[in-house]
């Protein structure tokens, strides 16, 4: 059986010391033990930015590729071979600014696969811009005077666009945010986990601190039900999405791939690539 | 007797002009004829002019006549749009309806045929398009029953009475249109056909097909006129193999996800258009750089922007060749006909993964949906070549190595292995990376990884990189075009012939790496060249002459209107490209 280790490789990071994506990796690598894997049957696949990176941090196949399209290329993979776990990791500006549109489609979509977003709240890698992530007033390189535009809801817009799973988590809570990926694997369907996962250069507001003082657990408000998809909008709303944990799960809603007519069970990368005459000759007669 | 007959519908569209063109021609292809048709059609749903123009004949045809013989027209708008295609003896046929007229004096005759009122006596006016059907047979000296068998594949599932009630307006309009032919217009008998059953599809029904039979299993994509029939095929008949297809929500998504499925050991591809390629690029660009097999199809049609969406056009050819920043190794394939565009899709397939870089299988709109006879296409010629995807276990690396994914080697290409396998983890980056697939900015690797992918098509099997039809050891004339043009060449070619000019016709299938030992002799040996494509700049010519030189004998013919190249638009430009040599234009629109 594989341990956390087996995840790990020799490459060093080229993170800044304290960013929050070092508990992110070392999350993915624990939650992969736990879950009985071996390194071979993962999949990380990751976008651009500090974030992207991960990919080629965790010992286990890794495909880092363009910024924004983590997602398409993640539900290519797992279409192709139902068998691999497959884990799409990126940044806020990745996921919630370059390739929003992936985003939403890919929750609506419910390729079982789970997305990690390492929000920050910022662009770090090229050095300090605003985020769809940022709040309005927020001063960055790009918004001197402050940013004129709101800040979205990563949550709120996976739960409108039909999310199956929605969690959050934080870098400085190891222990639930490798149970959130856990659940999230385990998840049949597509698995949002939004991770504040904060830039100790270029974000002097949204600190480890800040988050400290204000983030709430929703398995600490009575009588929460993750079940229950108008109470998660309503508690993200009234917490201004700063809470942890499952925050909606649909555990009936079945996965596209379990959807899909005549989709193979095997992996499809298995395939049979020829075919019979007659087959053939079946297609052809079509035209005739 | 004849041996050839061009016949055009026309109408407002949707009221049923596709269909009647295409119950015609089905059943003039189920007696043994050769059919090509070309449809005329604008980006909406209801109103406007279109028109199907089908030619029949018992020898095989590739483009579409230069004229005429019938026109049937259900609104003055389409005698006012293509009288000047008839010929002298030719006919009109138009509904009764609107009291059409035509301009006098051409030879033309018209008959204004009640066919919406025989069809509405009949019980429903939207069989106005069988009374025509029954109209055109009578003209044809055809009996009506020719057209039983397509009448009830058609309408079949509605039941007895709806294919009676079809059948019952097509010997109705037969029977009227008997009564009106008198000896001043000859019928337009046919000569007997073979009596053989071919194939009757549209390009993208092969490519379609192609794909299919090449090993496809997974395609991503996203409507696009002229492309969307390819996924629609593959969405009916992708279950029957255990594959699927998603409808993304864009073009960068689809060839993201298709990089994706090829990446975890699906051959997968994406179909789209100028304005979906030019998504693409990036993502092109990644497959590229991370050496992963793509197949990505471009039916061209008018661009720059939305440019002409349903219309003929061959303007993306250039971009396809460099269209992603950087550089890297890709493919660019450009079949010449239906049936080369099925075999040549599936070997797409084989191309992307042995050489393991992007392939972009160009069509046009012609060809992608110009509806055709197709001769019979044999399974048994399809291979599957998988080139160096390593099979069964691997021998265990050293503590935490990657596998050298991206490993030098004489050939530039690499052993590849699929996610899931065992002692295979290795990392994929489009960051410039070493042979284990970890990023890396040395200059000593970033040649090597460069010189490396370079390499890979430096040998590029490919059967036939063109199509060559060399009469001539020093022929007057080289013609050169790609795609769908084909046809039009070929008789233009005759026809010079027999005006005593000596041609030979190269049609370039493999446009990049251009095959420039193939395509060099035939320029040399030739006294002038001319290159006939569909774009406003010369992009072949301009190719050829950057590939094999000898631009001081190089020539166009350029079309860029729309519409397709006509036989005798290509003859008549040839011609006065020839009278006026060295041209003094360096090209000749039309």
């Amino acid at each position: 059986m594989a341990t956390f280790k087996d995840f790990r490789n020799d490459v060093k990071p080229n993170w800044c010391p304290g960013c929050g994506d070092f508990s992110v990796q070392a999350a993915i690598q624990r939650a992969a033990a736990n879950l009985g894997l071996e390194p071979h049957e993962l999949a990380v696949i990751s976008g651009i930015g500090c974030s992207g990176r991960i990919s080629g941090y965790i010992h286990s196949y890794g495909f880092h590729g363009t910024h924004g399209r983590v997602l398409p290329l993640a539900q290519g993979v797992k279409m192709a071979n139902r068998d691999l776990t497959v884990i799409a990791a990126g940044g806020d500006g990745d996921g919630f600014a370059i390739g929003m549109g992936h985003t939403v489609h890919a929750i609506r979509r419910n390729i079982d696969i789970t997305y990690i977003v390492m929000d920050n709240q910022i662009y770090g890698l090229t050095k300090g811009q605003t985020s769809p992530r940022s709040a309005a007033g927020f001063q960055t390189k790009s918004t001197p005077h402050g940013s004129i535009e709101p800040a979205l809801s990563p949550l709120e817009i996976a739960l409108s666009a039909g999310a199956t799973f929605v969690a959050q988590g934080f870098s400085s809570d190891l222990k639930e945010l490798t149970s959130l990926i856990e659940e999230g694997v385990k998840h049949k369907g597509f698995a949002l986990i939004n991770v504040f996962s904060p830039c100790v250069t270029y974000n002097k507001v949204n600190t480890y601190e800040w988050f400290k003082e204000r983030l709430i657990k929703v398995s600490d408000i009575e009588g929460y039900d993750p079940s229950d998809r108008e109470m998660a909008m309503q508690t993200v709303m009234k917490y201004d999405g700063l809470v942890t944990g499952i925050i909606y799960q649909n555990k009936e809603q079945k996965s596209y791939q379990e959807l899909v007519p005549g989709y193979s069970e095997a992996p499809l990368a298995e395939a049979e690539l020829k075919m019979s005459k007659e087959k053939f000759a079946e297609l052809v007669a079509e035209f005739m | 007797m004849i041996e050839q007959l061009s016949w055009k519908v026309g109408g407002q569209q949707g009221e049923g002009i596709e269909s009647t063109g295409e119950i015609f021609s089905t059943a003039l292809n189920r007696l043994g004829y050769y059919l090509y048709g070309y449809r005329h059609f604008s980006s909406r749903i209801k109103g406007g002019h279109t028109n199907n123009k089908i030619r029949v004949s018992t020898k095989p045809v590739r483009a579409v006549a230069d004229d005429l013989d019938i026109l049937v027209a259900f609104d003055q708008e389409t005698i006012d749009f293509n009288f000047h295609e008839l010929h002298s003896g030719g006919i009109v046929m138009a509904d009764a309806k609107f009291n059409p007229v035509i301009p006098e004096g051409k030879g033309v005759a018209l008959y204004a045929v009640p066919f919406t009122d025989i069809a509405t006596q009949l019980g429903n006016p939207l069989m106005k398009n069988m009374v025509a059907i029954g109209a055109t047979s009578a003209v044809l000296d055809l009996d009506a029953a020719v057209f039983e068998s397509v009448v009830v594949d058609t309408f079949g599932r509605k039941g007895a009475q709806v294919v009676e009630k079809n059948m019952e307006a097509i010997r109705a309009g037969a029977q009227y249109m008997k009564e009106q032919l008198d000896g001043s217009t000859k019928t337009m008998k046919l000569a007997k056909a073979d009596g053989k059953r071919r194939m009757f599809m549209i390009g993208n029904d092969a490519i379609a097909l192609g794909a299919i039979a090449g090993g496809a299993r997974f395609m991503a994509a996203y409507p696009i006129t002229p492309a969307s029939e390819i996924m629609e095929y593959l969405i009916k008949k992708l279950p029957d193999f255990g594959g699927a297809v998603i409808q993304t929500e864009d073009e960068i998504a689809a060839c993201t996800m298709a990089i994706g499925a090829n990446y975890a050991g699906v051959r997968a591809f994406t179909a789209s258009a100028g304005p979906g390629l030019s998504l693409m690029a990036e993502a092109i660009g990644l497959a590229g750089m991370t050496e992963t097999p793509l197949v990505v199809v471009d039916t061209q049609r008018g661009g720059p922007s939305t440019g002409l969406p349903t219309k003929q056009e061959q303007s993306d050819l250039l971009a396809m060749i460099y269209g992603t920043h950087g550089e890297i190794p890709k493919i660019v394939m450009a079949p010449s006909t239906v049936e080369e565009a099925f075999y040549d899709m599936a070997e797409a397939f084989n191309l992307a993964e042995e050489y393991q870089c992007p392939v972009i299988f160009l069509s046009d709109l012609q060809l992608s949906l110009g509806k055709q006879t197709v001769e019979p296409l044999d399974y048994d010629r399809i291979e599957i070549r998988r080139g160096k995807l390593m099979n069964g276990e691997l021998p265990p690396l050293p503590d935490k190595d990657n596998f050298k994914r991206y490993e030098i080697t004489p050939d530039g290409v690499s052993p590849r292995v699929l996610p899931g396998t065992k002692y295979g983890i290795h990392h994929v980056t489009g960051v410039e990376h070493a042979e284990t697939g970890r990023p890396s900015e040395t200059a000593a690797n970033r040649r090597a990884q460069m010189e490396k992918r370079m390499r890979k098509l430096e040998h590029i099997h490919f059967p036939t990189p063109v199509h060559k039809q060399l009469r001539h050891e020093e022929p007057d004339l080289l013609l050169v075009g790609f795609l769908s043009t084909r046809g039009a060449i070929e008789e233009a070619m005759e026809r010079l012939e027999q005006d005593g000019v000596k041609v030979n016709h190269a049609h370039i299938r493999l446009l990049h790496p251009f095959p420039v030992d193939d395509v060099r002799p035939l320029v040399e040996k030739a006294k002038r060249v001319v290159v006939v494509e569909q774009n406003a700049t010369g992009q072949l010519a301009n190719l050829l002459k950057m590939n094999v030189g000898h631009a001081d004998k190089i020539a166009s013919v350029l079309k860029f209107d729309g519409n397709p190249f006509l036989p005798g638009d290509v003859y008549t430009k040839c011609k006065e490209l020839l009278a006026q040599w060295p041209p003094l234009k360096i090209s000749a629109m039309m």
